[in-house]
């Protein structure tokens, strides 16, 4: 579930807000996002593919972690370059190459001939 | 603030694959398209979310005949080899335009050639909101659709909904509707789901139309405990344990998940990837870099560590049951409406299996075209008697109570029943007629509440169609699944464990407060030519 809208890294672009498919996100007073349906987060990650300022931290678990869980410590997870770490992952942003184009997985045990697994 | 009035050729209604491929196909046969989808196209729905893989197959007679042979048996032998031959053409085409066209980066294997059996989700959706919006088709973002518009012979003529966003409803009166809203999986979180609550069916539905293999529909994905990522193809990987260490024989992924639910019911599952050799540990990162987000992110090294996983219900996403289509031009039994991708039934294609994936994302860029292009000649067909018919709305239960109006929050409630009725694996997984009866009972007490008093206010008028979507879904699959006395595809019965040659047929399902089922007449050309 979004956790982390980082507002040291934010540069209020209105882009989560507009990719969101479950409309999670508002514009805050001062223009940060705010998580204003938290609850409605199907914990897809899409915000954090999109962000160009790495700014968001989408936390796997589909629901609420506990106050001072390690990942809502948004200085440790940017410490451990967790921020934007799935954005680089599938190649988005500026110099990177698209992780489509390197997307070559193994053959599946029992599906026969070589046969790539490409997602 | 007042109603936003439009007017278009066409409407597509979705934000996914099936939506995209019938926007840009609509646009290019001349249409004026409007594209309206609940959350954003591009990152809406099981697809750009999760990647998939793809029924590419080369046009070889030999490697055609063993992709269609391939999941047969596992279909229950309700596929069609018509439409299976129509789809791999189709899908064929479609990945070598997203190629050239659409410039998706697919990797380059060792002969120099790009593989494109498969697309990773975030990139493949975002060409196509590009080659939307290039195509020249509009869209609207975060405005679900509320109830379809028929003129007075009952044709579709347009749609209704409400842009969240902006606090404000919509119209669009059209010459056709494309509905491509997706499957149903029950606001369960499978990965990109829960934008998919059958929104389409309840639609089509209310307008008269009928559906097909509503029985498939117990789709369930192995995830991470506690976690949305339900991409399954790595387990093939793994070996499942139990919390005292030893191995839970019969547990796999493709076969063995109903090993995985039963033991779910009374302990913990534990599974590790452990065989998987280190140059398949590199290729699977970089094949799906999402299936690793929830072991990086908790500290669990998959290869070395166990972790506990769960299932999570995909209802018909994964399932195969969905809107009949009457022809190869995806028409639904209403004039004017077309359905595309999981809204649609992929039995055509699959018959009561899928596993999705590689068919379900080839039926949704084959029947996305079909219906967009389908769509497109009816709307010129109207010439423009299409914007001058007078409309009223079909939005029924969630919309306009019947009686009085109850508490505008009740939504809340309904889905938790519904979900209390399908999600359980000993409900819907591992069927049984003495739980599937009961558990229908109750979905209909549920559906007379529902029907009577449910409403929502603003903007949760969204939240209380999905509610009601999700009740009337539930209800079809159950009837289908209580029609359907054997075991065929993933409609597996404890009660009938076999299958009955006797029931090889396809099952229709309809209506609302009286739903309906019913054996596919032989003369609709259905299973015409396919023998078991």
């Amino acid at each position: 579930m979004i956790e982390i809208v980082s507002r040291d890294r934010c540069i209020a672009c209105d882009k989560c807000i507009e990719v969101c498919p479950t409309d999670v996100f508002e514009r805050g007073p001062d223009g940060v996002p705010v998580l204003a349906r938290q609850g409605d987060c199907q914990t897809c990650f899409m915000c954090e593919a999109y962000c160009p300022a790495d700014a968001l931290f989408v936390a796997p678990q589909s629901h609420r972690l506990p106050a001072g869980s390690e990942l809502l410590d948004e200085a440790r997870l940017a410490e451990q370059g967790r921020l934007g770490s799935y954005r680089a992952q599938i190649g988005w942003g500026k110099g990177r190459t698209p992780g489509a184009a390197r997307a070559i997985g193994p053959a599946l045990p029992g599906a026969g001939p070589r046969a790539p697994l490409t997602s | 603030m007042s109603e936003l009035d439009l007017t278009a050729d066409v409407v597509v209604a979705g934000g996914g694959p099936a939506a995209a491929w019938a926007a840009v196909k609509a646009a290019e046969a001349g249409a004026d398209v409007l594209v309206v989808d609940k959350g954003h196209l591009g990152t809406s729905g099981a697809t750009a979310a999760a990647g998939t893989g793809v029924w590419y197959v080369a046009p070889d007679a030999d490697a055609r005949a063993a992709a269609k042979a391939s999941r047969e048996t596992l279909g229950g032998h309700l596929a069609d080899h018509a439409w299976m031959d129509r789809v791999l053409d189709q899908t064929y085409a479609n990945m070598n335009e997203l190629a050239e066209v659409g410039r998706y980066p697919f990797p380059v294997g060792a002969d120099g050639a790009q593989i494109r059996r498969g697309l990773q989700g975030p990139e493949y959706m975002r060409r196509m909101r590009t080659r939307v919006k290039r195509a020249g088709a509009r869209i609207l973002d975060h405005s679900p659709v509320t109830e379809l518009l028929v003129d007075a012979e009952g044709a579709v003529a347009g749609l209704a909904g409400y842009r969240r966003q902006h606090d404000q409803s919509y119209r669009v009166r059209a010459g056709a509707v494309v509905l491509a809203t997706g499957g149903c999986a029950f606001l369960s979180k499978a990965l990109g789901c829960n934008v998919n609550t059958g929104d389409g069916a309840l639609f089509a539905a209310e307008a008269g139309a009928d559906l097909s293999g509503m029985e498939f529909s117990n789709a369930y994905a192995i995830a991470p405990e506690f976690t949305s990522v339900t991409k399954t193809a790595f387990y093939s990987f793994a070996t499942f344990y139990r919390g005292d260490g030893s191995v839970l024989e019969g547990a796999g992924s493709q076969r063995g998940r109903s090993v995985i639910a039963r033991t779910l019911l009374s302990e913990k599952v534990y599974a590790r990837l452990d065989q998987a050799t280190p140059e398949d540990m590199l290729a699977m990162r970089l094949a799906q870099p999402n299936f690793f987000l929830p072991f990086d992110r908790q500290g669990i090294d998959p290869f070395r560590d166990l972790f506990a996983v769960t299932m999570l219900a995909e209802g018909t996403v994964r399932g195969t049951g969905g809107i009949r289509l009457t022809g190869f031009d995806c028409a639904t039994s209403v004039p004017g409406l077309y359905a595309a991708g999981d809204a649609a039934t992929r039995e055509p294609i699959c018959g009561g299996f899928t596993g999705g994936g590689s068919h379900n994302s080839a039926w949704a860029m084959s029947s996305g075209t079909w219906a967009g292009q389908g769509a497109a000649r009816h709307a010129r067909s109207l010439g423009s008697r299409a914007l001058a018919r007078t409309t009223h709305g079909l939005g029924g239960a969630g919309l306009r109570p019947a009686g009085t109006p109850g508490d505008p929050s009740a939504f809340n409630d309904v889905i938790k029943a519904v979900q209390n009725e399908v999600i359980p694996y000993d409900k819907n997984l591992l069927r049984h007629g003495d739980r599937l009866a009961p558990a229908l009972s109750v979905l209909d007490e549920v559906w007379r509440d529902v029907r009577a008093s449910l409403h929502g206010e603003n903007g949760d008028v969204v939240r209380a169609r999905s509610a009601a979507a999700m009740t009337a879904h539930a209800r079809w699959m159950y009837n289908a699944a209580l029609a359907r006395t054997e075991t065929r595809g993933m409609h597996k019965r404890q009660d009938f464990p076999d299958l009955d040659p006797a029931q090889h047929h396809r099952l229709l399902t309809g209506g609302l407060d009286e739903v309906w089922t019913a054996p596919e007449p032989a003369a609709r050309g259905g299973l015409a030519a396919v023998a078991s």
